[in-house]
């Protein structure tokens, strides 16, 4: 009884399996027809495409990475952003064999801002927001008060390098300081333990932060400048890998600035353009570092104030307004 | 000799005396649905004020970049030094043999334990970049000071967390079979939770063991994270900061926090919990000595700290004394130090003021003053910093705290106490076991004689 039942099922079976498969053969025929008819079409289309695209603008010549000439179509030339990686890569690293040093020549400072202007434009800060700030200074009551272009100092030894947990900031061979805000936690330890009141944070969102967006990032100009991280003055790293002088130097109207490199015992001044020995200026004008007691080998020295060729005016501080977000 | 006392008929009837007076506040009662749920709505109040923060940036605070460690680094500090309490009470006095703190112990780690596991939280709240905190774990340097603070503290932590949980395990056994009527899932957890113990001679002698262990190395780890917690600021060359002797400041300090956050927790157990047995008159007196004790230590390296550079007056510490003493935070300075400290220990060694309800207003003053002493120590050494702080907006020339900055720092406090709450509400707070053994122990003696 149950064989027979087993027997009949089988049969069933058999007679609906070929039923299944001319269904199956009958799509499969259908749907090959269809796919190379949407093929054909495609084909032709992107020939008409090509060709429509062959001889509209001719071709250009570009070096590749690996130095070849070729010329490709102008059409196929694509701006790409520069590789984040590389940039990171060369702005840890540092420029081989240099040692950057500024020279500030405080007889000569009026305070006419120049230098903190460029160094935003540059930088893409609020006007309140610094990497260089001039102050009104006065060492003691009976000296004279004087203005004082203050950049981060770029320590040798440098307190905010110390305390960084994640390496965020740190020194390269070139003596430059730099901060990479694409590492930086924001625990502002290294503004506790800058002496100098150097570095800044972005307690909101930078200025130009949707414009910068598609940017990558600089390490060596912090641009994108991010929200949440800190930023500082980078001595114009970008500019000095392109053997130019840095934004304030070259922005100042007074030869306040000289830019060099001390390898070479040669700084040049950002408005003259003159070039001179690093030795003979300090030598010649007594020039001095910044609370030098405190161990940290500032890389920025100045000339002291004297014979001062702007008079100093009174209450020229400037007010700013906050902007909020 | 001492184990036989678990088969006498007075341990047993001790036994039952202790467990059902502490396990009597084991329970998931009304009062504390009503009271957590009220923490939990402060707690989302405070969690949307984060949001914003996290949204629009740590501007919202008043931190800029003249003062930018503010509320969220003193109330950091704050945490550190009450959670020191426990390694104070546990190990310090119990290592000495006092015999007293045994129904306190258990309460000073519920402090540890509650403001340890906050304290790191206080930290991310300060951060401007909070998603990047694994960077501290990938891309750590260990010349960081905040790289051994994260160490120490998680450390400490997880050893005060095992010198809470050790001493609770014969307690779990106990109190496993006399839960009739709690939820099924506190049972449950206590069936696993205490793992195993019979009371066995052997485990006895473990527990014993590595409560030993335990509590003779959480004391260079507590001083280490205090120590290293006031290096954040002594390793930096700032006046006001630039101190030799800001670790021992720091650690005196610490104890005075954490015995005022005791005794306040002692006094809330003896009447809620109605344990007025177990925490007398005589644990008060003895617990407001210590205080006052741990103050006037304080007070001497407060001395030291003020006196050294007044004396000599170098420019800087010169003007950052001045702001303190007579200037902008004159009035803070004098009454965290008059109503915090000096006046506290003039009150302590009056017998009255250590009886519980004198003594546990004392401690609710000194509690606060301290999170103010904190603050002290965090903010004006930044607002005169060696360089003027020039064209910049007013904003960021003095800080002023803001509502969002105040209510996410509640936040991490309300935190605290939801932790303090589950433990001494879930978990009996005074060591049964202990205080049956102790009882017995003594009822022994007197029938002897």
């Amino acid at each position: 009884m149950n064989d027979e039942n087993k027997l009949k099922d089988t049969e069933d079976q058999k007679i609906d399996d070929a039923l299944e498969s001319s269904r199956r053969d009958f799509l499969k025929k259908v749907g090959l027809v269809g796919a190379a008819s949407v093929a054909g079409a495609a084909a032709v289309y992107s020939g008409y495409q090509f060709e429509k695209k062959k001889h509209s603008r001719g071709t250009v010549r570009v070096l590749t990475d690996d130095n070849r000439l070729v010329e490709v179509p102008v059409e196929e030339v694509k701006d790409i952003k520069r590789e984040l990686k590389v940039l990171q890569t060369q702005g840890r690293e540092g420029i081989k064999g240099k040692k950057w040093v500024m020279v500030i020549d405080l007889s000569r400072c009026r305070n006419a801002r120049k230098c903190v202007n460029a160094c935003q434009a540059a930088h893409h800060l609020r006007p309140y927001e610094y990497h260089i700030n001039t102050l009104e200074m006065q060492e003691s009551v009976n000296t004279p008060k004087f203005y004082m272009p203050k950049p981060c100092q770029h320590c040798d030894n440098p307190p905010c390098v110390s305390v960084c947990p994640v390496d965020a900031t740190f020194k390269r061979q070139d003596g430059i300081v730099l901060i990479d805000n694409e590492r930086c936690i924001g625990c502002r330890f290294c503004m506790a333990a800058c002496p100098y009141s150097a570095r800044m944070f972005h307690w909101q969102e930078p200025m130009n932060a949707e414009a910068d967006k598609e940017k990558a990032y600089n390490i060596e100009l912090n641009v994108p400048q991010k929200k949440g991280t800190i930023s500082k003055c980078l001595f114009s790293a970008d500019r000095v890998r392109e053997n130019s002088l840095p934004y304030c130097v070259s922005a100042c109207p007074n030869g306040v600035f000289y830019f060099g490199d001390e390898n070479e015992n040669a700084v040049t001044n950002g408005t003259t353009k003159e070039t001179v020995s690093l030795n003979e200026l300090l030598e010649d004008n007594g020039a001095y570092r910044l609370m030098e007691e405190l161990g940290t080998k500032p890389r920025v020295y100045y000339l002291p104030p004297k014979n001062r060729i702007f008079e100093f005016r009174e209450g020229e501080k400037k007010e700013y307004r906050e902007e909020t977000t | 000799m001492a184990r036989s006392i678990y088969n006498t008929d007075i341990y047993r009837e001790k036994l039952e005396s202790v467990s059902s007076d502490i396990l009597r506040n084991v329970r998931i009662n009304k009062g504390f649905i009503i009271w957590m749920g009220i923490l939990a709505l402060a707690l989302a109040a405070c969690v949307f004020a984060y949001t914003i923060q996290l949204k629009k940036g740590l501007g919202v605070t008043g931190l800029r970049d003249a003062t930018s460690w503010g509320m969220y680094i003193a109330t950091f500090v704050f945490f550190v030094a009450t959670s020191l309490v426990g390694m104070l009470i546990s190990s310090v006095l119990g290592l000495a043999g006092v015999k007293w703190i045994r129904p306190i112990a258990r309460i000073a780690e519920i402090i540890a334990v509650a403001f340890a596991a906050i304290a790191g939280l206080v930290i991310v709240s300060d951060m401007g970049r909070p998603d990047r905190l694994p960077y501290v774990f990938m891309f750590g340097r260990f010349q960081s000071p905040i790289l051994w603070d994260v160490t120490v503290v998680t450390t400490y932590f997880f050893v005060s967390l095992m010198l809470w949980f050790i001493p609770l395990i014969p307690d779990l056994a106990i109190a496993k079979t006399r839960l009739n009527g709690r939820p099924g899932f506190l049972i449950k957890a206590y069936e696993l939770l205490s793992v195993n113990w019979i009371n066995h001679d052997r485990q006895v002698k473990i527990m014993h063991q590595a409560m030993r262990i335990l509590l003779i190395l959480i004391v260079p780890l507590a001083f280490a994270i205090h120590t290293v917690t006031s290096w954040l600021f002594a390793l930096t060359p700032r006046a006001g900061w630039d101190s030799t002797i800001f670790g021992p400041y720091f650690i005196s300090g610490a104890f005075v926090s954490g015995t005022a956050a005791v005794i306040i927790a002692m006094y809330f157990y003896r009447e809620n919990y109605r344990l007025s047995r177990y925490l007398t008159n005589d644990h008060f007196e003895k617990i407001g000595r210590v205080l006052a004790l741990v103050s006037i230590i304080y007070i001497y390296f407060n001395i030291n700290e003020f006196l050294v550079p007044a004396y000599k007056l170098k420019t800087h510490d010169a003007i950052h004394l001045r702001e303190l003493l007579t200037g902008h935070h004159a009035m803070l300075f004098w009454s965290v130090q008059l109503l915090g400290l000096v006046i506290p220990v003039i009150l302590l060694l009056i017998k009255r003021m250590r009886r519980p309800l004198p003594l546990l207003l004392i401690s609710a003053v000194v509690l606060t003053a301290s999170w103010f002493k904190r603050y002290i120590i965090v903010v004006p050494p930044q607002e005169h910093p060696y360089l003027p702080v020039q064209n910049v907006p007013i904003e960021w020339m003095v800080y002023k705290p803001t509502v969002i900055e105040t209510a996410v720092t509640f936040g991490s406090l309300i935190l605290v106490l939801m932790i303090i709450t589950v433990l001494s509400k879930l978990f009996p707070v005074l060591p049964v076991w202990e205080l049956a053994e102790e009882e017995a122990s003594a009822k022994g003696e007197e029938n002897k004689q």
